[in-house]
């Protein structure tokens, strides 16, 4: 096997998370592009490991799912709030401090 | 990098048709993931971005295997696909009620998202492509367990215990954030 063929599919699943961070308005969507962008960082970080034959690869690897899990806490939570003050969590309409 | 030609006994060097098995592994997952990945941004209902979600993230652990990360995988599937794919599920439950369906995205939005993304898609893999076009995995065993743990406790402890306060403050200060009071 190839390193690039792992390179390239991450790189692909990388590009498609950040049209979803993009494009998407619910916020829980937005949300989930972003674990799909931490993942393909997670697949480029494994596959470097298996070419170096290292295991600090995987280590950060396993740190970076520690850091998604937090994330996704704290930005559900954030979401949350956001649902019930406005009933809404479309996020083009949050503009509260837009000058 | 053969770590079925290990688990049977035979030579990772001469058996070609490991590699090819794993060649085919390898495009079946990624068919899989890319076309689960562009219906998860593209679908109008939210429990069903979810669940496209999750066909990545088991695809993603398959790779991890196929590239001899035991630990990461079962770590990937436990963690992603047990908590936080539940995490999101629960966050779509609490802010729409009923199986909702996502609005309308503005077109112009994303036709910028479109030219974004696929702006970055090209570059990175023409980087990609010039840097890395012969490298080959070459490991010869997949990393176990306990080099992995030997790892953390080693030569990883200070960011080890860096993270464990991180999802402890992430963990309070999600309380904190969504109490109704």
């Amino acid at each position: 096997m190839y390193l690039n063929q792992f390179l390239l599919l991450s790189a692909a699943l990388f590009a498609i998370g950040v049209y979803g961070v993009l494009a998407r308005r619910n916020g829980v969507l937005v949300l989930m592009s972003i674990e799909l962008i931490l993942n393909a960082v997670n697949i480029n970080l494994v596959s470097f490991a298996a070419f170096q034959d290292s295991i600090s690869g995987e280590v950060f690897a396993l740190f970076v799912i520690a850091v998604a899990a937090a994330e996704v806490g704290v930005g559900l939570a954030m979401i949350l709030l956001l649902y019930r003050n406005r009933r809404n969590i479309d996020l083009t309409e949050i503009d509260l401090m837009k000058g | 990098m053969s770590v079925y030609a290990e688990m049977v006994g035979l030579d990772p060097l001469t058996s070609g048709e490991v590699v090819v098995a794993q060649n085919i592994a390898f495009g079946l997952i990624a068919v899989i993931m890319l076309f689960s990945a562009l219906r998860m941004v593209t679908t109008r209902n939210v429990v069903h971005a979810a669940l496209y979600l999750v066909i990545v993230l088991a695809g993603s652990a398959a790779i991890f295997i196929l590239l001899g990360a035991e630990f990461v995988g079962v770590t990937q599937v436990l963690v992603y696909i047990g908590a936080i794919v539940v995490l999101f599920l629960f966050g779509i439950m609490l802010t729409r009620g009923a199986l909702g369906v996502d609005e309308e995205e503005k077109g112009e939005q994303r036709l910028m998202s479109c030219l974004v993304a696929g702006l970055l898609a090209i570059v990175t893999a023409g980087a990609l492509i010039n840097t890395f076009s012969d490298a080959e995995l070459t490991r010869s065993s997949p990393s176990t367990t306990a080099t992995v743990g030997d790892s953390i406790f080693s030569q990883f402890i200070i960011p080890f215990e860096a993270i464990s306060v991180l999802l402890l403050a992430a963990l309070i200060g999600a309380i904190v954030v969504a109490r109704k009071d």
